[in-house]
């Protein structure tokens, strides 16, 4: 039985990951915001097998409780063995290409509040000597484009850091995890035309729960954005610049 | 893409907008189009379409609240899927007290429907095995209804086609199994009242009953496989193991539409009944292929082509006249050429239903599958009505794309009382097409 703190618990596809841990009968910390659904989601959990669930609801983006709420997570538990960090917003690109606080609201709720995290959680892991750290970042963090580069910058920053850490706990037991999402048909999608890209929040939650397995280091899911993005990718930016993406 | 039209892709609807409902505490959204709950759009016709209106889908409602191993009692939200609790329940010794044809359709649906299954002789229909359920009205009111508890809203949202408000979770009872495996036996049979005498003979000690008919053979009455189960005792292995199928297969296009034609349709259901070469054949099977034989190909829906397919299931009373109603319809259908994929046909028991537009009643019903051959099918299916209609019996909804105003108010003669409880800003295409 391990013991798997999920923070962002009520993203639709945190929540299918949660249940693949629930199912194999692991023990689950639930972080997020909305307590209702927090226990709405620990209840299904319960059932679908989960050993044990606790639920911790504060806001993410309120950096200056993460030390505190982190230390707790160690004191009451000794140790934890897989760490996602799931949460995220798309907020409204147009509004973030022109407002200030949209932008900031995108950058924080994207990356800082993440790094922020991280940088409590890191230490416990690197103590206990073993742990994965496991976080959803987006294929538009690979590219800037016109349509939610504000986003997809965040998701970029994202990419950089965990690059990094990996690189920095490499050796001490601890490894991380970066998770690439293509679109995904969820409620954060809701307005989005949907395309046959989008994948389906179980199996890609499901893929999560693999690739922490599997100890992959970066991984897309579905699977086949890996060669889409590698197409983005190697567009020179003298024609990348003039596409409307 | 075809989004959010119903399994028989007949009518199609246009300009819905869908609504994702993922949060049970929340309220029905502020719009001023009508509303309308959906779960898996496995119905048939419009009865889960809603033209010009909000689809509220539960599919994001997929959450367990509560079970009880000792009791198989089941608490969920109302968009948690029948294959979903399959994998929860079977492991642990429990099943689903009601089953329809196929495993992908959502609580919810069920109750709207007050869906039957292959035992309703003995355990009646889906809504005869819930205890309790939360209605959440347009109003932003919540009720929780039960037998003792606001029972006449109780009573119609059981087979209330979605309309009394939208269903946010359910308390249902799970019945206990012994095993996965069903012990089955099939029995060939020749004529209309072969297939009573069979019937009358299995509904005691048999919890399972069914029948395929071969309405397009040349001869003169029908013919059939009379299939008839139980839950298997305890097997040495595989006890209570989830059967994967190996391979689920898909039909990624529509077909042409000459696929299916009167000689292809024939010739499938020959082969069908020359399938069981001897009259009587008892073997153990998964309850997978038991109880969902189509679920095996996804999307069969498009082997009907582009123009859909529809499906008619009615009920008639058959003791006093040993069926003479059903023999009619095979005839009249079998003079217009109208050819019928698949065909089943069951007896309905004497447990009454409760909710008060629920299709079951006592009697024989027989549900069957056309390709969209057009106004001539609408018109065959309009005499069949007539028939149905004569003989005090009934139409389901949940497969229904055609049957006239008239028509509904015969067979749901209740539909007058059961408007009092229909939240206001809730419709659909059936009801608007019905009403
Ligand atoms: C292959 C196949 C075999 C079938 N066999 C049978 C059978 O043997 N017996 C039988 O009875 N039926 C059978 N059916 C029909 C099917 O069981 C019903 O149509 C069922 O209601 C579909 O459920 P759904 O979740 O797909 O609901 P939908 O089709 O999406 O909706 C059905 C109705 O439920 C309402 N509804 C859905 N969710 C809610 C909610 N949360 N609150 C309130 N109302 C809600 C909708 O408004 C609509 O009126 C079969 C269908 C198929 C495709």
């Amino acid at each position: 039985m391990k013991k798997i703190l999920i923070i962002g618990a009520t993203s639709a596809i945190a929540q299918e990951t949660s249940k693949v841990y629930a199912t194999a009968k692991n023990e689950l910390i639930l972080w997020g915001r909305n307590s209702q659904m927090l226990e709405a989601i620990a209840s299904d959990l319960r059932v679908r097998g989960a050993g044990k669930v606790s639920v911790i609801s504060h806001d993410l983006n309120d950096l200056s409780s993460h030390q505190k709420l982190v230390n707790d997570i160690w004191t009451n538990h000794g140790s934890v063995d897989v760490v996602l960090v799931a949460h995220g917003v798309l907020g409204d690109p147009r509004k973030a290409e022109v407002d200030q606080a949209e932008m900031l609201h995108l950058l924080n709720s994207n990356f800082v509040s993440h790094a922020s995290l991280l940088t409590y959680i890191a230490p416990k892991m690197v103590a206990q000597k073993n742990g994965t750290i496991a976080v959803i970042s987006s294929v538009a963090g690979d590219r800037g484009k016109q349509s939610n580069y504000v986003y997809g910058s965040a998701k970029a920053g994202m990419t950089c850091f965990l690059d990094g850490m990996r690189n920095r706990l490499f050796g001490t037991g601890v490894h991380i995890v970066n998770l690439k999402l293509g679109p995904v048909d969820t409620p954060m999608t809701k307005d989005h035309k949907k395309s046959p890209l989008f994948g389906k929040a179980p199996q890609v939650g499901a893929g999560i729960a693999r690739a922490i397995e599997d100890q992959k280091n970066t991984v897309y899911l579905p699977f086949f954005w890996r060669y889409i993005m590698w197409i983005i990718c190697s567009i020179p930016e003298n024609i990348f610049k003039r596409l409307r993406l | 893409m075809r989004d959010n039209q119903s399994w028989g892709q007949y009518p199609l609807a246009t300009d819905q907008t869908l609504y994702p409902f993922s949060n049970r505490f929340s309220l029905l959204p502020k719009v001023s189009a009508s509303l309308l709950p959906r779960g898996l759009g496995r119905s048939y016709g419009d009865s889960c379409l809603n033209d010009h209106g909000v689809l509220l889908s539960s599919t994001g409602l997929n959450r367990y609240i509560d079970f009880n191993q000792e009791t198989g009692v089941l608490c969920c939200e109302a968009g948690v899927s029948f294959d979903e609790i399959l994998q929860l329940a079977v492991p642990r010794g429990w099943f689903l007290p009601v089953t329809p044809g196929t495993k992908f359709i959502t609580v919810g649906g069920a109750i709207a429907n007050d869906i039957h299954g292959k035992n309703h002789h003995i355990a009646g229909n889906f809504g005869h095995h819930v205890s309790r359920f939360e209605i959440l009205r347009s109003s932003g009111e919540r009720l929780i209804c039960s037998r003792n508890e606001n029972s006449d809203l109780f009573y119609a949202t059981i087979g209330g086609l979605g309309l009394t408000g939208f269903i946010t979770w359910v308390e249902f009872n799970l019945t206990k199994i012994d095993s996965s495996w069903i012990d089955q036996e099939q029995i060939q049979f020749h004529s209309l009242s072969e297939f009573f005498e069979i019937a009358a003979e299995s509904e005691t000690g048999y919890e399972y009953t069914v029948a395929w008919v071969d309405c397009v053979s040349s001869e003169k009455d029908i013919r059939g496989i009379f299939i008839r189960g139980n839950f298997a005792k305890p097997q040495a292995t595989e006890n209570y193991k989830v059967h994967k199928l190996t391979s689920l297969k898909n039909i990624p296009v529509y077909f042409p539409e000459i696929t299916l034609n009167k000689f292809s349709i024939r010739a499938f259901n020959e082969l069908y009944f020359r399938k069981n070469i001897t009259p009587r054949k008892k073997n153990l099977v998964h309850y997978e292929p038991f109880f969902y034989p189509l679920d095996a190909i996804h999307n069969w829906n498009r082997i009907y082509g582009k123009r859909g397919f529809l499906q008619y299931q009615f009920v008639v009373p058959y003791k006093n006249d040993s069926g003479a109603a059903v023999q009619k319809i095979i005839q009249l259908l079998n003079k217009s050429q109208m050819g019928s994929f698949l065909a089943v046909l069951k007896t309905f028991g004497n447990v009454p239903s409760e909710g008060m537009m629920s299709f079951p009643k006592e009697g024989v019903t027989l549900a069957l599958d056309f390709a969209n051959y057009g106004e001539d099918l609408y018109q065959v299916l309009e005499e069949c009505d007539a028939i149905v209609r004569s003989a005090g019996g009934a139409v389901y909804p949940a497969k229904d794309a055609r049957m006239s105003k008239e028509s509904f108010s015969a067979f749901y003669p209740q539909r007058k009382s059961f408007e009092q409880f229909i939240d206001p800003q809730f419709s659909s295409s059936f009801w608007r097409r019905v009403r």
